[in-house]
């Protein structure tokens, strides 16, 4: 099959859904697919993968409560044009396609089945009201529509209308699965782990800050170690002087040296305080095989089978995470238990499983299938 | 003269209203037809799946032998795409599959395809009932009704069964591969 894969967001910052469309590409491309991915490109310096198409370049937009990089106007539509006129694709796949970016602008040109995946989970997202006919329009011209968790089809529903299937995230099991820990980790007296951006609140690493700061002063060699670009700013002040030693700010890290951190750490926490709409963090941390607590957010509940792949605490409580963290950094046996339940658990989102559903919708929107209810051989008889 | 002067601007302002009357209408007009074709197209797709569905079941219906597959056969024989025979397809499929001793040899073999037709009737019923909401919502327009834009096209009907898969464990690929 030829497809095309469309991303709204800048492929040279990191994110959720650059890399959700990055890793679905490579497993599509295994499956003897052919794929080309078009994603505006900014300035950054990124190694670009042969079959990626870029849309131009972005422009920062505050959007969905953080800022995203997106790429509008003539020349994006331009491009977005020629790129689906000469993929000649079978299918066209585009991710956000509320997105007004290259998503958008893709809705617009093409005339095949379209399939859109759904990964915004936010109740209050102005670009998900989608009132206007010129919105609609654009929207009513995907066959096929995939949410990636229950938190996203709900914000579909209720934004939009009509019901979409259920497609969880994947993640790249074996690529996580081993790696030596980081320098130094994760050290004699214990240590917490964090990834993602600092300077995001909705991250919550302020909450997990304040529980280290009560933690600290009665495990002397505890260490936090926080991975991911951005500055923490005041989240930073939580920590009195005398335990800023203990905070390990690693900055950005590449995609080796994170899968290096969620092996560094005796706990990894996951404080995020809510619009998550899925968690690729936790699928990852689970993937490696990491022992877990995480916010009771509902997209992580899920994730974690309800505290089987992983502890929860109460979300944005920092003594409650102080608590249950305290907890399992003295029990070893129940430390293990959690990384064994996880790697067990995350076995439903790698992306064999994941993509192989996808391939599964590609199948049911090609008109195609309408011909393989005739008799006769030139049916496309899906097996 | 300048009686003569305002009515020229008045006709023009008039056509100039019309055509772009016309380019909107039209524009409705093919958003509505476009809505259609999808609604043919998912309904051809949901057909598609319900015929696999049937097809693979009668093959696990042959493993399992006159005996354990007599229900099953019987619904299968029965499903004619209706809603009610379908839903009743799906039900026997999970009560006949709950068995765990029927789980075994060359029917196990036939699990991998009866878990992915059943996912198939699923998801093209899914893409079929959206396109039909869709298409729902387009012809509750004033424009559309004003204007008679769907012609004499019938409004498409949601398709509601019971299609709750079997639960079949998914192969999962052994801890040394991992």
């Amino acid at each position: 099959m030829r497809i095309g894969l469309v991303c709204p967001y800048s492929w040279d910052v990191p994110g959720g859904v650059q890399q959700h469309v990055g890793d679905l590409a490579d497993a599509l491309i295994a499956r003897g697919h052919e794929v080309s991915i078009l994603a505006p490109v900014g300035d950054r310096p990124v190694e670009l993968p042969d079959h990626l198409v870029p849309a131009g370049r972005p422009v920062p937009v505050p959007y969905n409560g953080s800022v995203a990089r997106l790429s509008f106007g003539p020349r994006t539509a331009a491009r977005v044009r020629k790129w689906i006129t000469r993929g000649d694709f079978d299918v066209v796949h585009i991710h956000e396609p509320a997105a007004p970016s290259v998503s958008l602008l893709a809705c617009w040109v093409a005339e095949g089945p379209l399939v859109g995946t759904f990964h915004t989970a936010n109740p209050r997202s102005r670009a998900m009201a989608a009132g206007s006919h010129a919105l609609r329009s654009a929207l009513e011209k995907i066959h096929a529509r995939i949410a990636v968790s229950e938190a996203a089809r709900r914000t579909l529903v209720e934004h939009i209308g009509g019901d979409a299937v259920l497609i969880p995230n994947g993640v790249a099991v074996r690529r996580f699965a081993d790696a030596p820990p980081l320098p130094g980790f994760p050290g004699e007296g214990g240590s917490i782990g964090f990834l993602g951006r600092l300077d995001e609140p909705r991250k919550g690493l302020a909450v997990l800050l304040e529980a280290f700061a009560l933690l600290a002063p009665r495990r002397p060699g505890l260490r936090l170690l926080v991975a991911g670009p951005g500055d923490p700013g005041p989240a930073l002040a939580a920590v009195p002087d005398r335990l800023r030693d203990r905070v390990v700010l690693t900055g950005r890290l590449d995609d080796a040296d994170k899968i290096r951190a969620y092996h560094s750490t005796d706990l990894f926490c996951a404080p995020n305080l809510g619009g998550e709409s899925f968690g690729i963090v936790l699928t990852e941390a689970m993937a490696a095989g990491a022992a877990i607590l995480a916010s009771d957010i509902p997209a992580f509940e899920a994730v974690l089978d309800g505290g089987v792949a992983g502890e929860t605490f109460a979300v944005g409580d920092a003594a409650d995470l102080a608590r249950r963290a305290d907890a399992l950094l003295d029990d070893p046996a129940r430390r293990d238990a959690l990384s064994r339940a996880a790697r067990l658990t995350v076995r439903a989102y790698d992306w064999d499983t994941v993509a192989a559903d996808i391939v599964h919708v590609y199948e049911t929107v090609l008109p195609g299938d309408a011909a393989a209810l005739l008799p006769g051989p030139g049916s496309r008889g899906n097996t | 003269m300048i009686e003569d002067v305002l009515v020229v601007f008045v006709v023009i302002g008039a056509v100039l209203t019309m055509i772009a009357c016309g380019f909107y209408a039209s524009w409705r007009a093919t958003r509505l037809h476009r809505l259609h074709r999808r609604v043919d197209l998912s309904r051809a797709g949901l057909r598609a799946a319900l015929e696999r569905r049937r097809a693979v079941t009668a093959d696990l219906v042959r493993e399992l032998g006159p005996t354990a597959g007599a229900e099953l056969g019987a619904a299968v024989t029965a499903a004619d795409g209706g809603e009610p025979t379908e839903s009743e397809l799906s039900r026997e499929l999970r009560r006949t599959l709950a068995t765990a001793a029927l789980r075994t040899g060359d029917i196990a073999a036939l699990l991998p395809d009866v878990a992915s037709a059943a996912k198939g009737v699923h998801l093209a019923r899914v893409f079929h009932n959206a396109a039909v909401a869709d298409t729902h919502r387009a012809r509750r327009s004033r424009v559309v009704r004003l204007l008679r834009l769907a012609g004499g096209a019938p409004l498409p009907d949601f398709y509601e069964i019971d299609d709750r898969p079997p639960d079949i464990p998914v192969p999962v690929p052994s801890p040394d591969t991992m």
